[in-house]
């Protein structure tokens, strides 16, 4: 029966080489993207983590001023994933934590013991901050980040669309909703926030006279002008005028550069491509009263660095922290000018980036002083949630403002308790 | 081992058919071999799921934010805000919801496919993988297919264009609840990606028929079509239709990808997993809470799976058709 020993020892072999390419695998899937190698100084291996920026060259430019760094070989992990946040939290949690890392300013990360004290560093520069951008990253009187840019978020419009619809640039909630209605067309929506309307949450909180917090670390968002601030977005949400589903989120310019809508809500960031797309057309505007008593505002996002408390390498983290976000102001100036626009949190590099002095820049810079709201550090990512929900349970979805506010409280104050006792 | 040697008392191998030398010693030995073969899967089963239904039971008893070795003991503290919680007790019934519509409409959709299919005389081979091919494609890229280009809410996307051509105007399919058009999207993507391989378990039920029994029934009269399809087909599929209805719950239940991918920010169409998700490893990092809704759900899972073996008897093993 030489057929069926043949048989035999073909199916083992092939069994053999099934295990082999099965062992191979794993051997392969483990030599993929690690976070090890790719840095090109000596001494300390350093892992930083970023969220993939919308700008072209960003990627290129973080990794450059990593590898002009001597001493230690610094790799970048570029998270393009929609939930930047959730995969930092969950990485911080395991053996291939970062050891430095971007975010805003929240203050669970510090009472988790989470995020290294860096006053050492920043103390020696900290007058030639922006004061907001110090105070946002203060707990006790310890400074637990360093800002790299300022992200100011408002409205950019074509004026040529506003003079042909009989428009005039909104100052109030009311003449918003207005305004989109008259700018919608059969191919064009009058206004797009973003399909989730997440982005608009805190300026229409700030543009109604409220806060997210006061200052004893309270709710102060839950107000009676707040409510009828969601009443109006419910009526704005259900009139048709306001672009939903689209492609692209509030951050990526290309909504309003493809024609979709008439005024988008987004960031100084996109502003260079924005003007490459209509040239001297192009327009800005804060986000408008919520209600009469209010005052129009602006939402000064932004990122900063941080450094892994319980990282392997924290003194060296902190280092290269140093060195590129506090020494180096050629690339801190190169960042935040060069891809996107961004507002240096520092007064001498603010002072000489030319590019921010004139024109549309210029009128950034001056919205972001004179309406900006900064991070308030005790406004943690579950109270940031629990206030997008409120947008998802009365605006999108037709519940009472009260009841979704309520809802709101109920976690905040779980978290307020559970961090401030 | 004893045993191997009463088997050879009972069934005496047949005289020196054999030319391979019987094995001796380790590789003899059944419960070597037993354990040899068994012990890979054990040892998984307990590192990647014991341990850590255990590791969730101790978690849900303490407060674990942002760490999965806490040591602040708050007792049931968990249980009870999961089970106040309107989010999580409403994923509840957003799954109930889901299994209702995806359950019966997969399995219609992939039983005609089936019966289209096997009844072709000719591309035979060609109609089976054509619709089983969306099988092989993922979840995640499918979702987003759906969102960007299908079901996007602008007027270029393919559904807005359609209803365009009637006048109608474009929708917000997964932005707005209500109506809520996002559950159109869901079951077709869902139907799109699944029905294929429940046609192939169809088919191949389908092809176990014995032909004679039609014979049988076309001599007593009976009717081709609904007739014999009602008193023949379906009676002779109840073995795979049962086990398919109960693939696809379990598949229901460990819907994901789709719900993560297709909904942004929303407090709706969560089921139990993508809100334990969010609860758990999102942005609350909130493990303590996380597991005790593990644990809640572990427990409804048991008591419906008594239940079903009490009321449908399935796995008792009298279910030999």
């Amino acid at each position: 029966m030489s057929a069926l020993s043949n048989d035999n020892w073909s199916r083992r072999s092939i069994f053999r080489a099934a295990a082999g390419m099965a062992a191979a695998g794993t051997l392969a899937a483990c030599g993929g993207n690690n976070g090890r190698g790719g840095g090109s100084g000596s001494g300390p291996q350093l892992n930083q983590m970023f969220h993939a920026y919308g700008e072209a060259g960003t990627e290129q430019a973080i990794k450059r001023y990593a590898a002009a760094y001597k001493d230690a070989s610094v790799n970048t992990q570029w998270i393009t994933s929609a939930d930047f946040e959730s995969k930092l939290f969950a990485t911080l949690l395991t053996k291939n934590a970062p050891d430095l890392f971007e975010f805003h300013p929240q203050i669970q990360m510090v009472k988790s013991g989470q995020v290294a004290d860096l006053s050492d560093i920043v103390n020696p520069v900290k007058d030639d901050f922006n004061p907001a951008d110090i105070t946002s990253h203060t707990v006790d009187g310890k400074i637990y980040g360093v800002r790299m840019i300022d992200d100011p978020q408002f409205f950019f419009y074509r004026p040529s669309l506003f003079k042909k619809a009989g428009v005039k640039v909104p100052e109030t909630l009311d003449e918003l909703i207005e305004a989109a209605a008259k700018l919608t067309t059969g191919k064009v929506k009058g206004l797009y926030v973003g399909n989730d309307l997440h982005a608009i949450v805190n300026p229409l909180i700030w543009s109604a006279g409220a806060d997210t917090l006061n200052a004893k670390n309270e709710i102060a968002y839950h107000t009676p002008e707040v409510v009828e601030g969601l009443k109006k977005m419910r009526k704005l949400f259900t009139s048709g005028d306001l672009l939903l589903g689209a492609p692209t989120d509030y951050w990526d310019p290309s909504s309003l550069v493809q024609g979709l809508c008439a005024i988008q809500f987004c960031g100084m960031w996109a502003m260079p491509v924005f003007q490459k797309a209509f040239g001297d057309d192009l327009g800005i505007f804060p986000f408008p009263k919520t209600v009469d008593s209010g005052k129009q505002s602006v939402y000064n996002g932004g990122w900063s660095m941080f450094v892994n408390a319980k990282g392997k390498n924290v003194d060296a983290a902190k280092e290269y922290v140093k060195w590129l976000w506090i020494d180096q102001k050629k690339y801190q100036e190169d960042w935040a000018t060069s891809y996107g626009f961004h507002i240096p949190p520092r007064k001498s590099i603010a002072a000489t980036a030319t590019k921010l002095k004139s024109g549309l820049p210029a009128e950034g810079v001056k919205l972001f002083n004179e309406f900006g709201h900064f991070d308030n550090i005790g406004w943690t990512q579950a109270m940031i949630q629990a206030s997008w929900d409120v947008m998802a349970n009365c605006v999108r979805k037709s519940g009472d403002p009260e009841k979704a506010l309520d809802e709101c409280d109920k976690t905040v104050n779980r978290e307020l308790k559970k961090l401030f006792g | 081992m004893s045993t191997t040697t009463k088997l050879d008392l009972a069934s005496p191998a047949p005289a020196k058919a054999s030319p391979a030398k019987p094995r001796r010693g380790l590789w003899g030995s059944r419960t070597f071999n037993f354990w040899l073969f068994a012990a890979p899967f054990l040892i998984g089963l307990i590192v990647f799921i014991y341990v850590p239904i255990g590791w969730s039971i101790y978690l849900s008893f303490f407060d674990a934010r942002f760490t999965v070795t806490p040591d602040k003991f708050i007792g049931l503290e968990n249980y009870t805000y999961m089970l106040t919680d309107p989010k999580f007790v409403g994923s509840l019934g957003t799954f109930t919801v889901f299994a209702a519509f995806i359950v019966p409409t997969t399995w219609a959709l992939s039983l005609s496919l089936a019966l289209l299919v096997n009844r072709l005389k000719f591309m035979r081979a060609f109609f089976r993988s054509v619709f089983f091919l969306p099988t092989a494609c993922s979840y995640v890229a499918a979702s987003l297919i759906w969102k960007m280009s299908l079901f996007s809410g602008v007027r270029f996307g393919l559904a807005n264009t359609v209803i365009g051509w009637f006048g109608i105007d474009n929708i917000a399919w997964l932005i707005s609840p209500n109506p809520p058009w996002y559950w159109l999207v869901i079951v077709t993507a869902r139907l799109w990606l699944q029905s294929g391989f429940y046609m192939i378990l169809f088919i191949a039920a389908l092809q176990n028929i014995p032909e004679e029994l039609y014979e049988a029934a076309a001599i007593d009269g009976a009717k081709r079509g609904w007739q014999t399809f009602r008193h023949i087909t379906l009676p002779q599929l109840r073995a795979t239709s049962t086990a398919v209805v109960l693939l696809l719950l379990i598949a229901a239940y460990q819907a994901f990808d789709e719900f993560f991918n297709l909904l942004d920010k929303t407090t709706w169409g969560r089921p139990p997993l993508v809100e334990l998700y969010y609860t758990a490893l999102g942005t609350e990092q909130d493990y303590g809470a996380g597991s005790a809704g593990a644990v809640i759900l572990t427990v409804l899972i048991i008591i419906v799976t008594l239940l079903q073996g009490k009321i449908l008897g399935f796995g008792r093993g009298d279910e030999s058709k």
